[in-house]
């Protein structure tokens, strides 16, 4: 049987949140840790509160702390997550728990929002489409592919410290997905508005970011080209 | 709320720009300074040395690097742990203190090293 701690609380009824102990029967398949949670639903307790969407890893809604380290719990098997039979569940560190495993994204939204991660171009639009060479397509490889699921921006001191005046990992990656666009032409405008002390600049290169991407995405990288830039952009 | 107007320059990449010309001034003073220990630490010689225009320049300059990179790295340091969403409201008060005293420290520091090398 494996032994499953998961976080609870709800604010309606309870005064603080508390650790619940399941023991679960996973028959010695290596199921995915969504799974685990959707047999607690199923078998032991319904009320037990979290998101999930594709099961996939593509709609991002089910990122967790699981064991420790942020993932998404359909794609995170148990033979990689599991220690010693025992999986611990907690919700996604430092954004606010609405309910369980259920975490109040707006901070993280705000600062997504605040890159205004939109192509803008104030050329007129051509006929059919704006078109790219392959190879600056190619600049845009390890940006778009980021689900905003937020395990980046969560396991990051520096967005824990500061969600409100630190765009985080998440954001920053789209920034610079958007700087790096062969058709975006406000770069300018995007630079000016990054260049403070804390948008971009509370980055210390820790990586927790890189380390936790479901997708394999590499934020703090990102963020060392819109350094660059900023730096060309000021010499 | 935590503000940007105590920062050293007010822009990220100067403050961050600042913060690496100044680390390898002092590493080339900490340099110098270790090689001269290990060639010799008597009155004659140090006092020699210091007599020296550019080794004075270079104690000053060292010494304000050494200021200007504390208040970068310290001010970072209050702005992540002493804020209200950390502390509540006593957090900005905290802030507040910590950044005069470390501000103060450093001025005296720095007076103190231009006495003493240029006297
Ligand atoms: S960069 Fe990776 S971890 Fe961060 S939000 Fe995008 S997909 Fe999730
Ligand atoms: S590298 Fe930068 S963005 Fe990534 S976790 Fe570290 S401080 Fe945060
Ligand atoms: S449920 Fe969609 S990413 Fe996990």
């Amino acid at each position: 049987m494996l032994q499953v701690s998961l976080y609870r609380y709800n604010p309606e009824t309870d005064d603080a949140p508390y650790m619940q102990d399941f023991s679960v029967d996973t028959e010695g398949r290596d199921l995915m840790v969504l799974d685990v949670l959707e047999l607690i639903k199923a078998e032991h307790d319904g009320s037990v509160t979290y998101r999930r969407s594709c099961r996939e890893g593509v709609c991002g809604s089910d990122g967790l702390n699981i064991n420790g380290k942020n993932g998404l719990a359909c794609i995170s098997p148990l033979s990689e997550s599991v220690k010693n039979n025992k999986l611990v569940i907690r919700p996604l560190p430092g954004l606010p728990v609405i309910r369980d495993l259920v975490v109040d994204m707006s901070l993280f939204y705000a600062q997504y929002e605040k890159v205004q991660p939109y192509l803008q171009n104030a050329t007129p639009a051509p006929a059919i489409e704006r078109l790219q060479s392959p190879e600056e397509r190619a600049q845009l490889d390890g940006l778009y592919e980021c689900i905003l699921c937020a395990c980046c921006s969560t396991s990051c001191p520096s967005f824990w410290w500061n969600p409100d005046r630190f765009i985080g990992p998440a954001g920053l990656l789209q920034a610079y997905r958007f700087l790096a666009d062969s058709r975006d032409t406000a770069t300018e405008e995007r630079l000016a508005k990054l260049d403070d002390p804390f948008s971009v600049f509370r980055c210390h290169g820790i990586q927790n970011c890189v380390n936790v991407c479901p997708k394999g995405l590499n934020p703090t990288k990102a963020i060392g080209h819109i350094r660059g830039m900023l730096l060309s952009r000021a010499t | 709320m935590v503000t940007s107007v105590t920062s050293f320059s007010r822009t990220g990449l100067s403050d961050w720009l600042i913060q690496r010309i100044t680390s390898v001034i002092l590493l080339a003073y900490f340099v110098f300074v270790a090689y001269q220990l290990g060639a010799s630490v008597d009155y004659t010689s140090w006092k020699d040395l210091f007599d020296q225009t550019w080794v004075k320049v270079f104690t000053l300059l060292a010494a304000l690097s050494l200021a200007a990179h504390s208040w970068i790295g310290l001010w970072s340091v209050f702005t992540d742990y002493l804020t209200e969403r950390l502390l509540g409201p006593v957090g900005n008060v905290l802030r507040l203190l910590c950044q005069l005293g470390a501000s103060l420290a450093l001025v005296v520091y720095v007076i103190w090293v231009v006495v003493i090398v240029w006297s």
